[in-house]
Formats: C-alpha cells, sequence, structure tokens
C-alpha cells in the first residue's frame, strides 16, 4: 500500500504542482500538504504529495550508515 | 536521483550485513521479524535482501497488502456494480486479479464489463468529468497511505458538483490489525517492521501501543536497502538488550505527529468501522466508511447491493498462511489447481503474496 | 468449455504460452511450428527460407518515435534478422475501422514505405478490409515476411555453452514508455521515444564476423525476462543477469520507480539480445557499439550451469534474485 517516489517540485499552481524524478516531469496533487515551495521534494504516491522529505535527516542516515560501514571492515 | 541510489550503495550494505550477522549470532535463538506492508514485501524481494540475511533470521510478510487481505465480497460488490447499466468502474492496478467467490475483475472485462486501470484517484474524477452519462464507481483499496488521496477527490468531486462520481470504499488502516495478530498466540513475531508511508500520513506514534502493551520492538522503516537494513539492525539491537520501543528509521519521511492535514481530510470524509480481512477475519474499527455528510459519493448508500455470502475456494489456507501458521506446500492447492496463471487465493494473485513467491523460490532450489 | 480469452493471453507471458502450447500446437501440429522460433526455418531446394508473421494492434497509432506502420515493418524484418535470415519481401494486410481519416492511412503508409526502404525489403502484396465503426482500433495491421538464412548452422538454444555471453544493444524500455506516454491516463511528460527501428543492417554485420554467435532473439512484448526465459526454459543451463550493467535511461527508471513496474519485462522494438561464445563477446560489443542502432550496447550477463532452466539477476546491492515469467501485462500498483 505504500508505493511513493521522490518527486522535487519545479513549479506549483494553486494546489497542483509539477514534480520532477530523473528527467520526468509529472503533475502531482498539493492538497494534503500545506506550505509547499518550489525546490521542496515531496513523496508522491497515488498522484499526491503525502509529506515533505527532509534533506537534513537524509543526510544523517547516510553519514551514520557510511560510519557503520568503515567501523565493519 | 535524489533519494534513491544513495540509499541503493553497495558498500554501507556490506556493513549493514555484517552488523546484522553479528547481533543475530549473539542472539542465538530463531528471530521472526514482521514486515507488514506489501511494499516492503516487494522490496525485499527486488533486490534478493533475504538470501543476504543470517540463518536464524526469517521475514514474515504481514496483512500490509490490499491485494492479500481485500476479502471476496468487496470484489463480489465491485463486478455486481460493473455489470450495472452505464457504469464505469476504475480501480487501481493492484486488484484487477484478485479472485472473488466466482470470479475477478480481469476476468469480468472479457464479460464487457467496462473496467478502467487508473494510476490515481484524480485520473478517476477526469473519467467521471468527461462521461456525465455514466456513473463511474472508483474502487477505494489501500490503507492510511492512500485513503487520504481518495478522501481529496472526494471533497474535490463535492467542490466540483461532479455528481456521478462515487466511490466503494474498502479502506483498512493498519494498528487494529496489527493489535490482531499479535494477540494471536499461534504468531511468533519479535519484532515489527512498519510501514513508512502509512507512518508518513500517521506519524510513527500509532505504533506505541505495541511496545507498551505487547513489549514488541518497532522500527518505522523506509523502502529502499539501505533503509530496511538498518531497520533489521535496530530491531535486533533493541531484542538484543531486550528493549521494546518505536525507533523512526525513515526520519526523512516521517514524524512523531505526521501529516496533521491529510488525517483531518481523511476524518473529514470517512468513519471507522467493522472489517472483514482475508485471512484473519472480521477486525472491529479497523475498517473506513464514508460518512453521512458525503454519502451521495457513496456507490453503497446510494444503490445499496446485496452480494450472495462470500465463499472462500474449498481448501484455500490463505488465512493460515497471511498469520505465518502454515506455508505453502501444507496447501492441498499449491502448485495444483492454485498457481500464477490460475490463482484461486489471494495469496497467489499478488506477485509478492507468500504462494506467489515460494512457487517462484522453490523453483529455484529444485 | 466456460473459459474466455483475456487480453493476457496476448501479452506474450504465462497465459500466451498456454494458449500456443494447449491449442495451437495441439492442432496444427508439425515439427516446424513446434521449434517456436521468431522465423519459421525450412529448406526447399538446397536453399534455407525464414517465414514469419506478425499483427500490430497498438493505441495510440502514432507515438514518440513512430507509428503502427514503422512497428510493423521493423517487427517483421527483426523477427527474419534474429534467426540468421537476410529479410527479402513483407506482405501487408490491413484491417481498418471504418471513419478513419485518410490522410492519417496516407502518413502509416509513407511510414511503412521509408522504413522498407531505408532495410532493403520490399513490400510485394497486401489485402484490405474495412470493418463497421467500433471493430477495430483505427487500424490493425499484418505483416508476414521471408528471408533467406545466410548464417552456416541454424541458431539456436542448443547451440548455448556455460559461459557464453549476453548482449544487447542499447537501453530497454524505451518502447513501452513511449507509448505510455501517450496514453491519458497516466499524466506525466517525457522525451523518451521508442526505439523502434529495423536491425537488419546491425545484425547482418555481425553475423559473418561473429561465427561464435549462438542465436539471437528480439526483446518485445515481454521484454528480456520473457526471451531469456524462453530461451533457458527447459534447458541444461542458466542465465545470470547483471543488474549494474543493463543499459537503461533514467526516465525509463523513473516512470518504472512511480508505476511500479519492473523494466525487465518492458517490449522493445528496436534491440536485439545477442548470445554468444566469451571469447567473441568483446568482439560483437564493438561491432554493435560503431553501428548507429548499437551505440549503447552492453554486456548484461552469463550463461551458468544451473539453476537448471532459470533466470536470475545479480541485484545492485549485491544479492540475487529470480526472474519469473510473468503471467499478463504489468498494471500500475499503489502497493
Amino acid at each position: 500500500m505504500c508505493l511513493a517516489v521522490p518527486l522535487k517540485i519545479i513549479s506549483i499552481k494553486g494546489k497542483m504542482g509539477i514534480g520532477e524524478l530523473g528527467g520526468i516531469k509529472k503533475k502531482v496533487s498539493l492538497m494534503l500538504l500545506d506550505k509547499v515551495k518550489v525546490g521542496d521534494y515531496v513523496l508522491l504516491h497515488a498522484g499526491f504529495a503525502i509529506n515533505k522529505l527532509e534533506t537534513k535527516e537524509a543526510g544523517e542516515l547516510l553519514q551514520l550508515l557510511r560510519e557503520i560501514s568503515e567501523v565493519s571492515d | 536521483m535524489k533519494y534513491l541510489t544513495e540509499f541503493r550503495q553497495k558498500e554501507p550494505v556490506k556493513g549493514l550485513i555484517k552488523k546484522i550477522k553479528q547481533h543475530a549470532q549473539d542472539i542465538k535463538k530463531e528471530i521472526s521479524l514482521m514486515e507488514v506492508c506489501g511494499t516492503h514485501t516487494m522490496a525485499v524481494f527486488r533486490h534478493g535482501i533475504k538470501a543476504l540475511l543470517p540463518q536464524n533470521l526469517h521475514l514474515l510478510s504481514g496483512p500490509g497488502c490490499p491485494v492479500c487481505v481485500t476479502a471476496n465480497d468487496y470484489i463480489d460488490k465491485a463486478i455486481a456494480y460493473a455489470h450495472q447499466d452505464k457504469t464505469i468502474l476504475v480501480t487501481f492496478g493492484d486488484i484487477m486479479k484478485v479472485p472473488g467467490s466466482r470470479s475477478s475483475l480481469t476476468q469480468e472485462t472479457s464479460e464487457g464489463a467496462q473496467i478502467r486501470v487508473v494510476y490515481s484517484s484524480l485520473e478517476a474524477l477526469e473519467i467521471a468529468r468527461k462521461n456525465p452519462d455514466y456513473r463511474v464507481i472508483f474502487l477505494g483499496i489501500g490503507f492510511e497511505t492512500t485513503a487520504p488521496t481518495v478522501a481529496a477527490s472526494i471533497l474535490m468531486a463535492s467542490e466540483e458538483k461532479i455528481s456521478n462520481y462515487l466511490v466503494l470504499s474498502g479502506h483498512k488502516i493498519m494498528p487494529p490489525a496489527m493489535r490482531s495478530l499479535v494477540q494471536d498466540h499461534q504468531i511468533r513475531i519479535d519484532g515489527f517492521l512498519c510501514p513508512g508511508h502509512v507512518s508518513a500520513i500517521t506519524g510513527s506514534k500509532i505504533y506505541e501501543f505495541l511496545a507498551r502493551e505487547y513489549r514488541i520492538p518497532c522500527v518505522v522503516a523506509g523502502f529502499e536497502p539501505l533503509d530496511i537494513l538498518e531497520s533489521i539492525r535496530l530491531l535486533l539491537g533493541q531484542i538484543k538488550s531486550g528493549q521494546a520501543r518505536v525507533e523512526n528509521e525513515y526520519r526523512r519521511a516521517v514524524t512523531y505527529k505526521g501529516n496533521i492535514k491529510a488525517q483531518q481530510l481523511m476524518e473529514k470524509v470517512f468513519s471507522k468501522q467493522s472489517a472483514s480481512w482475508r485471512g484473519i477475519g472480521k477486525i472491529p474499527h479497523s475498517g473506513l466508511k464514508i460518512k453521512k455528510d458525503y454519502a451521495s459519493f457513496d456507490i453503497e448508500a446510494q444503490f445499496p447491493i446485496k452480494v450472495k455470502a462470500s465463499k472462500d475456494y474449498p481448501g484455500c489456507i490463505c488465512g493460515d498462511i497471511l498469520r505465518g501458521l502454515k506455508t505453502p506446500p501444507d496447501c492441498s492447492l499449491f502448485k495444483k489447481a492454485c498457481n500464477p496463471s490460475h490463482p484461486l487465493g489471494a495469496c497467489m494473485v499478488s506477485s509478492e503474496g507468500t504462494c506467489a513467491a515460494y512457487y517462484k523460490y522453490h523453483q529455484e532450489e529444485s | 468449455m466456460k473459459e474466455k480469452i483475456l487480453l493476457s493471453h496476448g501479452s506474450g507471458g504465462r497465459l500466451s504460452h498456454k494458449l500456443i502450447k494447449e491449442l495451437f500446437l495441439k492442432k496444427f501440429d508439425n515439427s516446424l511450428l513446434e521449434k517456436l522460433g521468431d522465423s519459421a526455418i525450412f529448406e526447399q531446394k538446397n536453399i534455407r527460407w525464414a517465414f514469419t508473421t506478425d499483427s500490430y494492434v497498438i493505441k495510440p497509432l502514432f507515438f514518440p518515435g513512430g507509428d503502427i506502420g514503422k512497428l510493423a515493418v521493423s517487427g517483421t524484418i527483426n523477427d527474419l534478422a534474429v534467426t540468421g535470415a537476410t529479410p527479402l519481401f513483407l506482405s501487408c494486410a490491413l484491417i481498418i475501422e471504418e471513419g478513419l481519416q485518410l490522410s492519417i492511412l496516407e502518413k502509416i503508409i509513407s511510414s511503412m514505405k521509408e522504413t522498407a526502404t531505408r532495410a532493403n525489403v520490399q513490400i510485394i502484396t497486401g489485402d484490405t478490409k474495412v470493418v463497421e465503426h467500433g471493430s477495430a482500433d483505427g487500424l490493425f495491421i499484418n505483416t508476414s515476411g521471408v528471408g533467406i538464412v545466410t548464417t552456416q548452422k541454424n541458431l539456436s538454444s542448443e547451440k548455448i555453452e556455460v559461459n557464453d555471453r549476453i548482449i544487447i544493444n542499447g537501453t530497454i524500455g524505451d518502447h513501452s514508455i513511449a507509448t505510455l506516454s501517450k496514453r491519458e491516463e497516466f499524466d506525466f511528460q517525457t522525451e523518451i521515444k521508442s526505439d523502434c527501428a529495423p536491425l537488419n543492417d546491425l545484425i547482418g554485420k555481425i553475423i559473418p564476423a561473429c561465427p561464435g554467435l549462438r542465436m539471437m532473439r528480439d526483446p518485445t512484448r515481454g521484454g528480456i525476462a520473457t526471451v531469456l526465459n524462453e530461451v533457458a526454459s527447459e534447458q541444461s543451463f542458466a542465465i545470470e543477469l547483471w543488474e549494474e550493467k543493463i543499459p537503461i535511461r533514467e526516465e525509463v527508471t523513473s516512470i518504472c520507480e512511480i508505476l511500479g513496474f519492473d523494466p525487465l519485462y518492458l517490449a522493445n522494438e528496436g534491440k536485439v539480445v545477442f548470445i554468444v561464445k566469451q571469447e567473441e563477446a568483446d568482439k560483437l560489443l564493438a561491432m554493435a557499439k560503431a553501428h548507429p542502432l548499437g551505440k549503447e550496447s552492453q554486456i548484461i550477463g552469463k550463461v551458468v550451469s544451473g539453476p537448471k532452466g532459470k533466470v536470475y539477476l545479480r541485484t545492485e546491492i549485491g544479492s540475487r534474485r529470480v526472474i519469473d515469467v510473468l503471467t499478463g501485462d504489468q498494471l500500475p500498483r499503489i502497493c
């Protein structure tokens, strides 16, 4: 029930946005979110943005995982 | 591709597997982790994750898969509606092949029913706008990730007065089903990989009761290989140290409280009701029903129909398999009457259903 | 018997194979048909002929990179070329829906002529039928083709040996995604064009230079997953593919992530999979890369000893999984 992909918002018109992933442009409804800005990353599920993605958290996780693999060697 | 490729890198995978193997060795006994969401089952299969895990670690597939848990009567009702005059049935692709008591949606298209597959309820709305003389019925399946999107489509229909758009709600919510599983003493679950995208909507708070009341470790997990492996590592860490709490691995998408606006939209349109889960049975407050305020978009309120009482195919043990009590070879129908080309139960329909997956893997081992 | 024909019966997967085996092979009953090659090869008066047929029922008729006419001509030429034949002549039978604009038909016929000329093939016979409005999606085309086999021996999976390499001449899934982008329901924008093209020139250059070529297949409906399963099925070897090596455009990957598709099953109309002796793999790869229709060629896997009859993938994270045969077409999913 959870197929969702990260989409970068490149334009907004009212409650609809256009997002981009790997060269594809896709229309996405922003009805489920407030305060979305161009440049934000959102999770796309069934044509809707269901939440925003936090860059800082993503970076922290990747850093943690890198440390785990360095320690394991 | 940002937020995807970084979480599929080989090197961190190796590091995580090492840690996981270490934990599993320290824990020694057989460990059963349940991943609740069908998309997790699919991701595990797609990347070949099971082959990397230690021998004493087992991943169980839980009921978070609309294909697996949609009961016969929902499919039977959908088929009955599809055959009504001037009706177009619109659905997500997932349930096209799910067997009802007698038939499936795919088979019904060959009987002349107008059934269209879409990616979004927004497309169903568009079909309704373009076909004002037809009744357009959208099959609302899925869990807390999808229900807000369908609620939004109903609100849009209400605002634009698209009176020929109706929904047959088959939405379900996860926590009551998870509670039902842990209360079933036949099933042994040492930890839950909680569904990351459901949690993006609901927040991680909804799993606290599992840790608090049942002492089961929970980790909210993302869907990329690094997310899944890191979540397993965290669960094993809790098991090893005898802890039981809710940890959030998927912090880039999930917060404690979740998406409040989406939750509010859901509550505006839906109320809870009892629902039938294939394989588990009726669970109170686990299904979503369209509220009276939006009854004009509820196909069951507008045109109630009775279908003959649902029956499972005789001999089908999908229920026991979904709960991890039996394995596919225990089923008398497995491989013979029931196979991927001719599925009788939900476990075989879904390409990641336990029986379909077993059919593939089993061939590899033989 | 209450069973009915479903759309899945035409998609090249499990149900299609069942229909072929249980009805067509059973009734038509001959050794040439049983081989189920892309073309049938038979010998008459010391000449090895190849003969093939295909029908095209796609919607929409025009898509980025081509149209139903270009597709029909390329597809039939490719079915001949992959069996080692030089394509010579095609037939063209049309089933036209009443009401189709003449200008559309003209465009498609011109496209067929252009594609055939480019491939050095002539369309020498045909038929036209018109059916009532609503009975056909604008236009259905059937093309049959004949050619002469130039390889010393027949190419077949019986020639395949462990350690042979699998090579493809470019990116997968382009055709599927290009046609999908034109279907209103899915509402996304992409620059992807179909790879639809006749491959006889590319293949014609490779055959004489690579005597270690075992066989070729064109991965149309059902994708590389389906054709490689057909190759491996009931044989004493297995096929291992390398996920990191399979060429795929980022846009195709994106659509697959969004809709839940596996790109290995997507249709290609300008691709050929070569199975070649290990020692000649680099040579074949270099020749393919030197051709305009093979610039992105890659070695994507090898033949291994087991599990017999299976195809599996070495995943990008370093693990492995089975690549099974699909039952029907892939559908977009939310789970």
